[in-house]
């Protein structure tokens, strides 16, 4: 049990530090996001086993779900970003900044 | 030896999760977060999720990694080149990273934390197949949730392609609205010939 949370932690600890660290890249960022609710769904995965019910799947059934379409429409941003401004990234994003 | 096995599939995991924002190539950090989906589905696995375990290899592997991939193919390879990865951010990720890996460390560590013998009246004790308890609970107390799902997939999908779509550059393409507003007199007219 502590190796399993051990593990979804060091997973989480990842996908945060990549989501930080790579600011050049909006398609990392991305993967990172993905690395992120990997970690958030073993979780969701560890504890169903824990407590013997197995709702916590069914939630991550769900969680697969959003991240899908999650995945989709960032795709898609992504794309009209780089049509936009011929780069992907995120340092360039400064039309808001006035 | 389930120990082991285990930590086998979850060293290939982080490993290949680090390597997803170390690597330079884009399309390399893709294939490195596809081991590490493959070796998490494994460890799902271990947790007696196979439904999921194999859910995530076709859903991520088979149908997100691959979107990824197109979409890298279709951007210019230059500006996807994960160049100065390394930049002013560094410090401030590994710091905000070790601090989160410290506090949730301390909280797994102290806390006890033994499998327990299944006690909800839905359990995996219950059948034998976890697809079969899984098809149960969504159909029956989580089926408002799994329609809502549906609902967000359609969704997804008419939005990207909103997003995406430019309408016909340099090709012919029929225009219905146009086509149903012709007169008769715009009609081709035969005539007899003289």
């Amino acid at each position: 049990m502590f190796n399993y949370l051990l593990f979804s932690t060091l997973l989480l600890t990842f996908g945060i530090a990549g989501l930080i660290i790579s600011r050049k890249n909006i398609i990392i960022l991305l993967m990172c996001l993905e690395i992120i609710l990997l970690a958030a769904n073993t979780n969701f995965v560890i504890f169903a086993k824990f407590w013997g019910d197995i709702a916590g799947q069914a939630f991550v059934f769900f969680v697969m779900t959003v991240a899908a379409a999650e995945t989709a429409i960032g795709l898609a941003l992504l794309v009209l970003v780089f049509r936009q401004k011929n780069s992907i990234n995120v340092d360039d994003l400064n039309q808001l900044q006035g | 030896m389930q120990e082991i096995i285990f930590w086998l599939f979850a060293g290939i995991a982080t490993t290949a999760a680090l390597l997803v924002f170390t690597i330079k190539n884009p399309i390399r950090a893709i294939f490195a977060l596809i081991v590490t989906f493959l070796a998490t589905a494994a460890t799902w696995l271990m947790l007696e999720a196979e439904f999921l375990a194999v859910t995530l290899v076709l859903v991520y592997v088979g149908a997100v990694m691959v979107l990824m991939l197109f979409v890298i193919m279709m951007l210019d390879i230059k500006a996807t080149v994960n160049e100065n990865r390394f930049n002013r951010w560094l410090p401030i990720g590994l710091t905000t990273a070790a601090t989160l890996l410290i506090a949730v460390y301390q909280i797994i560590s102290k806390a006890d934390l033994k499998f327990v013998q299944p006690t909800a009246t839905l359990s995996y004790t219950l059948t034998g197949s976890n697809t079969e308890l899984l098809g149960i609970l969504i159909f029956t107390d989580y089926l408002f949730q799994f329609i809502l799902a549906g609902v967000l997939l359609l969704v997804a999908i008419i939005a990207a392609i909103a997003l995406i779509y430019r309408g016909p550059h340099a090709r012919k393409i029929q225009r219905p609205q146009q086509q149903v507003l012709v007169q008769a007199k715009n009609r081709v007219r035969l005539v007899d010939g003289v």
